[in-house]
């Protein structure tokens, strides 16, 4: 909570920066300050305060601390990733509020256990990134972005609005516990319409997390927007959405899950199909990636589906969250530096092997991760799902996931491919600040690292 | 029962209301057309949410009123603004103009 906190009244302090002129100072304080919000996220972690605030509208438990850890770390890369783009940025600081702000809403997702939470949490993440996908004010491909995230991204939540409304109605109740009481009070005696409304939030949720055949916005949007905004979009907005996706239906909708796994199981088969299909005949890396992390958003809905009833299924999406985001800011931050003079097709990469080594390892381990190859934290993440799965009767998705992760394993190595044997068109090293380099080797190194010791995080919640 | 009227009949005219406006939002071509299709279908929650809190005797459908309120504001408040911003660099606000993003 507190860590919460700190996050928002940073975003404050970010808008005021312009007009008391430290702006010059606001990236060490932000940087500080998400710092100081994670120090405090831990300590709460040992010893918690209180659980639950404002009347049971939130709920930092164990959980939702982990998960505000994991985008508070990514945040925390992010500044430092972000820094060089806007040096000469003259709205800098609105752009640095807008990113504190969507964090704060992210953070409010991860611990909701009301629904008026939940969905003042979404809005909040949000808003301000329909302005930063449309930050790029003169060219067309970003305003194109924007708008459609806006589109979609309202459209969805009138879904999630009407099926909480029309929860509301069966059960006289916004609080997550009460309608998961409810539910269990009275088994199979619950108004069609509530279904009904569990269906549509489902759907709204597959919106958010952008998972098949909601997933239409999301290659466009992330292709538009400027690199470094896809690159919080597929790190932070990801984790938030499954965060309150696990929380909203393992504990919301335990009670009913024969209503939404059918569904969700139909949703997980064509994000694993179409994602990877379409990926591997794109020619533009940011594309190929906002497809990567359909396949991605597939594999946690997995765990979802498989819903055992242990901290296996919290552990895995933990797991899975923290090695997609520390991949992909490595990718998004490599793609970031070799694309910004050029355009984004996969051979701007040709011979980065040769000419940054650094950069080309670090987008080696990002991609292999990516791809789920071994002793890097991809490998254990899709393990950790894979056993989650085999407890369940939907063994066939098992080997249609297994199956396309293979024509993943193609399309990623594509960009290996072109660093190391393909010539380059010019010799001369891609231009990159220390920063951003010391937080892509960093990246890259944890990605190692948790991949060859994954027991300290996969076992954080004892099962 | 609201007034002698079922809960049904309220739902039924909110999906009605929803439904029109899902369809505004696929199918038209002008962005604030497609703006006020967005608005529709949030009206049709509130309508709803309002329904409910009635029958249900309870304030809390309706505090929950006020926040879709506020937020759809900041949601079109958002909206206009981008939808200006592309005006000035296409001079027009069809969606058929925003098709350069493809595969």
């Amino acid at each position: 909570m507190k860590g919460f906190l700190v996050i928002s009244a940073l975003g404050v302090l970010a808008m005021l920066a312009e007009v008391f002129k430290f702006k010059r100072i606001l990236l060490p304080l932000v940087v500080l300050g998400i710092l100081a919000a994670y120090a405090l996220n831990y300590m709460e972690w040992e010893h918690p305060y209180s659980i639950s605030y404002f009347q049971n509208m939130i709920a930092f438990d164990k959980v939702a601390l982990a998960f505000s850890g994991v985008i508070l770390i990514t945040t925390f890369f992010w500044f430092i990733l972000a820094n060089n783009t806007y040096d000469n940025e003259p709205h800098m600081v609105d752009h640095y509020a807008l990113v504190l702000f969507a964090v704060t809403g992210a953070i409010m997702m991860t611990a909701f256990t009301n629904m008026t939470t939940l969905f003042i949490g979404i809005e909040i993440m949000s808003i301000p990134l329909y302005v930063l996908a449309a930050s790029k004010k003169n060219n067309i491909n970003s305003n194109e972005a924007g708008f459609k995230y806006l589109i979609m991204g309202s459209f969805a939540s009138a879904f999630l609005l009407f099926g909480i409304a029309l929860i509301y109605g069966a059960t006289g109740s916004f609080d997550l516990n009460e309608i998961r009481a409810y539910i269990a009070s009275n088994p199979g005696n619950m108004p069609s319409f509530f279904y009904a409304g569990v269906i549509m939030m489902l759907i709204a949720m597959c919106f958010k997390v952008s998972a098949a055949p909601f997933h239409f916005w999301a290659p466009d949007v992330y292709h538009g927007s400027p690199t470094i905004i896809t690159a919080l979009m597929s790190t932070v907005v990801k984790t938030a959405a499954f965060a309150a996706f696990m929380r909203l239906f393992m504990i919301g909708f335990n009670g009913v899950n024969e209503t939404w796994t059918g569904i969700l199981v139909v949703v997980i088969a064509l994000s694993l199909l179409i994602s990877n299909i379409t990926a591997a005949m794109q020619s533009n890396v940011k594309r190929m990636l906002a497809y990567s992390s359909i396949s991605h958003a597939a594999f946690m809905l997995m765990v979802i589906l498989a819903n055992v009833r242990t901290n296996l299924s919290v552990n895995a999406i933990l797991y899975y969250s923290l090695a997609y985001s520390i991949g992909s800011i490595t990718a998004f931050g490599v793609l970031n530096a070799v694309t910004k003079y050029g355009n984004e097709n996969f051979e701007e990469f040709n011979g980065l092997g040769k000419r940054n080594p650094v950069l080309a390892v670090c987008m080696t381990i990002a991609m292999l991760s990516l791809a789920g190859i071994p002793i890097t934290a991809g490998f254990f993440a899709k393990y950790f799902v894979f056993t989650a799965m085999m407890t369940t009767t939907y063994k066939w998705l098992l080997i249609l996931a297994v199956l396309t992760s293979a024509v993943g394993v193609y399309y990623y190595f594509k960009v290996i491919i072109a660093m190391y044997f393909k010539p380059a068109a010019n010799e001369e090293p891609v231009e990159i600040d220390m920063g951003s380099k010391m937080v892509i080797i960093l990246t890259a190194l944890i990605t190692v690292i948790i991949g060859v010791v994954p027991s300290y995080i996969a076992e954080m919640f004892s099962v | 029962m609201i007034n002698g009227i079922s809960i049904n009949y309220y739902i039924l005219l909110s999906a009605i209301l929803f439904i029109i406006g899902s369809i505004g939002v696929m199918a038209r071509r002008n962005s604030i057309i497609i703006f006020m299709c967005i608005e529709l279908m949030l009206n049709a929650v509130n309508l709803l949410l309002v329904a409910f809190s009635t029958l249900h005797n309870d304030a809390k459908g309706q505090v929950f009123v006020f926040f879709i309120m506020a937020v759809a504001a900041a949601e079109v408040a958002v909206g206009l603004a981008i939808l200006s911003m592309i005006y000035r660099n296409v001079k027009s606000i069809d969606t058929h103009l925003l098709s350069n993003l493809k595969n």
